[in-house]
């Protein structure tokens, strides 16, 4: 056989997908070596899309951080927000206050489903079902609009602040978002009755992808595309930050660890962080939105910075030098974003600046899986397993 | 002096007139089908953007009914690049055949009782003939592009247009049983004399395998493998721009113009109304070109279908179209097949 092979000189196809494809998600590049139509082997090349965020912050203020963090993950990015918010909470010995945790869980919660969303809908587009696509839309622009009406942003939303967020809700708001909420099941609905059942859907999902839960640990997996495999690893059940102890919701599982059980734990998990939302709005206490009792750590509220002379100080301490009174040392804090385990690892060495941050991205772990996904599957294949891994190359390359 | 004779005959004016008759016809068609060609894709915009909860095209004239015209125009002044590796006679003609190979059917469709350009005895292996050179534009657009995601595209192409003929050609055995011909417009006369007056009620086995098989032919969803944007981009004509991707795309929608006319022709009874309904409601025989307007709402219908499709399904992937043509759909025609016969033989 070999020699036969060998005389007809016979060599893979080598195809450059990205970083201009329609579903490579932004500006992944995958080097594909095909043997007719099934993937030989997979290269991903990242950092197309590299800023130097994790740089950058070094240069800046805890404060002037937050903005940074928007643009990682984009279509998310309240979470990273949020995320990055907890951390250096952690890092100073403050706690936001319980109205300030609820507003918190409430935008992550709402960032997952807008995030979920548009993942189902590019999900779908890639295998080919396109009125999913923009059925999703319809549901994101409801949300997007309620960012809007919340902080006056739509994307790029910097709301959560070190120590609380900021600004209240107000009724409308809640009222609106409830609303919401109980429009959303029946919307959920009919992007099920579209692919749920579909049998070309399941031919294109089961079966494709498939990594067990031990493998999936080992390559780091985490989030929605780790419990696909059937790893109960929810760091919103297992570490708890902001009001997620205090509200009710399951943590979906898969069986197979194939790109349909990924597809329905996060279903599942849009219908469940509406679930949260709607807790949230209900148990929503009532008081402060900044930790009230860290002057040196969160920002003054603006009408007391100009009738409060201590308030002043401290304010423009806090913006033109930084947290001065941050503790030397380092941390990891790590929250459940859509995309999976969004990790903050910052070491202060006593400056208003961290002395170094580094970002665990999801979408970089998740990125670096696609070979092991792909090979020995087909080219259509490889769209499906970019889309289940759920990436985003703004966050994958920082 | 001979020549001078022969001009003056009878049979020379004759056959002038033929041609021009012929010629008036060819025009009608063509021009009749462009239109139906260009708003068949403003159709398609704004009944799958009505299916998807938005508005489809608004701009260009009184809710878009310009927008055709408007993308022709802006696709015809565009420029039209050639790849600097392409295979460059080849690369020109491409877009032609697919063209010419799908206009040229429409030359043997009734299209009401007498109306036909040309009224060939083998209309039917017509059709098929000319769906299988249009297979040969689409993979010589692959091979000439020089590309690779076109050349993934052309291979993909050929294997599924040369299968699915296969499953076609099987489903339209059971229609040639029955009406015993492969004259279009006999097969719409045999089955007005058919008590169902369709022959999509004794035939639904092969229906199906053809309503499949013509999606798949004509590169529809789920069956758009060869164009799968999300997997080759724009498959066989990626490199292709300006008015060489219009002629795929106008070759693509007469494509399916004249596979939904197969259908009416072959299963749906053509210009003719069922008999029993004609019973209902007599007085219909006698308004002026019916058999037209009965045959035109039909064709949108199955029009209307492929984009009902397009708007509900995903993609199959490459593999399972393969599997689905050969496992599924020939066993399918080929049962109907005996079937027909055997009631044939037995009636």
């Amino acid at each position: 056989m070999e020699e036969i092979k060998n005389s007809l000189d016979t060599k893979e196809l080598v195809l450059s997908m990205g970083p201009q494809h329609p579903s490579t998600h932004g500006v992944l590049r995958l080097v594909l070596e095909l043997d007719g139509e099934t993937i030989k082997k997979c290269t991903p090349y990242v950092g197309y899309l590299h800023r130097g965020i994790e740089k950058l912050s070094e240069t800046m203020t805890y404060h002037s951080t937050i903005p940074l963090t928007d643009r990682m993950d984009y279509i998310s990015s309240m979470s990273n927000n949020v995320g990055y918010c907890v951390a250096v909470e952690k890092l100073f010995g403050i706690e936001a206050p319980e109205r300030a945790k609820y507003i918190r869980t409430i935008v992550s919660e709402m960032t997952r489903i807008s995030s979920h969303i548009i993942w189902v809908a590019t999900h779908a587009l890639d295998i080919g079902a396109m009125t999913v696509f923009l059925y999703s839309f319809r549901e994101r622009e409801w949300l997007l609009d309620l960012f809007e009406e919340l902080c006056g942003a739509r994307l790029t939303v910097s709301y959560p602040r070190i120590g609380g967020v900021r600004n209240d809700v107000s009724q409308h708001f809640l009222d609106s978002l409830y609303k919401f909420t109980e429009e959303f099941d029946s919307r959920m609905d009919e992007y099920e009755t579209l692919i749920d059942k579909n049998r070309i859907w399941l031919k294109r999902t089961k079966g494709i992808g498939v990594i067990s839960a031990e493998e999936a640990i080992n390559w780091g997996l985490s989030g929605a595309t780790l419990r696909g495999s059937g790893v109960d690893y929810d760091i919103r059940k297992r570490f708890p930050y902001d009001a997620y102890d205090k509200v009710d919701f399951i943590v979906p599982l898969g069986e197979k660890g194939d790109v349909y059980d990924r597809y329905r734990c996060r279903m599942i998990e849009l219908r469940q962080a509406n679930r949260i939302i709607k807790q949230c709005i209900e148990q929503m206490p009532k008081g402060p939105i900044m930790a009230p009792d860290a002057p040196k750590f969160t920002l003054p509220a603006k009408d007391r910075v100009l009738s409060d002379m201590e308030s002043l100080i401290h304010h423009f301490v806090l913006i033109t030098k930084g947290q001065m009174a941050a503790p030397e040392g380092e941390i990891y804090v790590a929250t459940e974003v859509p995309k999976g385990e969004l990790g903050f690892y910052i070491v202060s060495d006593g400056s208003g600046r961290p002395y170094r941050m580094r970002v665990r991205a999801p979408s970089f772990v998740h990125a670096s899986v696609l070979p092991r996904l792909s090979v020995g599957h087909m080219l259509a294949d490889v769209i499906a397993n970019i889309g289940t891994i759920d990436i985003v190359l703004g966050e994958c390359d920082r | 002096m001979k020549i001078f004779e022969f001009i003056m005959s009878e049979g020379f004016f004759d056959m002038f007139l033929d041609i021009v008759i012929i010629i008036i016809k060819i025009a009608v068609v063509v021009g009749v089908a462009m239109l139906h060609v260009m708003y068949a894709t403003w159709a398609e915009r704004k009944s799958i953007g009505r299916m998807q909860v938005r508005m489809g095209p608004m701009e260009v004239g009184f809710h878009g009914l310009l927008q055709p015209i408007a993308d022709g125009v802006k696709l015809f002044f565009k420029e039209d690049i050639i790849p600097a590796n392409a295979d460059k006679p080849v690369f020109y003609v491409s877009p032609v055949i697919i063209m010419m190979s799908t206009l040229v059917s429409l030359s043997v469709i009734p299209f009401f009782d007498g109306f036909v350009v040309a009224n060939i005895n083998i209309g039917l292996l017509f059709i098929l003939a000319m769906s299988s050179i249009g297979a040969y534009g689409i993979v010589l657009a692959g091979w000439s592009s020089n590309s690779k995601y076109p050349f993934l595209g052309g291979l993909r192409a050929s294997a599924q247009v040369i299968s699915y003929e296969v499953a076609m050609g099987l489903s339209l055995v059971g229609v040639m049983i029955m009406a015993g011909s492969l004259n279009l417009q006999d097969i719409v006369k045999a089955q007005a004399a058919y008590p169902t007056g369709m022959y999509v009620v004794p035939q639904i086995i092969a229906f199906f395998v053809f309503v499949v098989s013509a999606l798949a032919e004509t590169n529809r969803t789920p069956f758009d493998m060869p164009e799968a944007e999300n997997e080759l981009v724009a498959g066989y004509f990626t490199e292709y721009s300006g008015i060489r991707f219009a002629l795929f795309f106008l070759g693509e929608y007469v494509g399916m113009i004249v596979m939904a006319c197969m259908a009416v022709v072959c299963f749906l009874g053509g210009w003719t109304l069922p008999p029993f309904i004609v019973k209902i409601v007599p007085f219909v025989e006698s308004v002026p070109f019916i058999g037209l307007f009965i045959f035109l709402a039909k064709l949108y219908v199955c029009i209307f279908f492929y984009y009902w499709i397009r708007a509900t399904v995903p993609r199959y992937r490459y593999d399972q179209v393969m599997a689905l043509g050969w496992k599924l759909l020939i066993p399918l025609a080929l049962l109907n097949i005996l079937i027909t016969g055997v009631i044939k033989i037995l009636a």
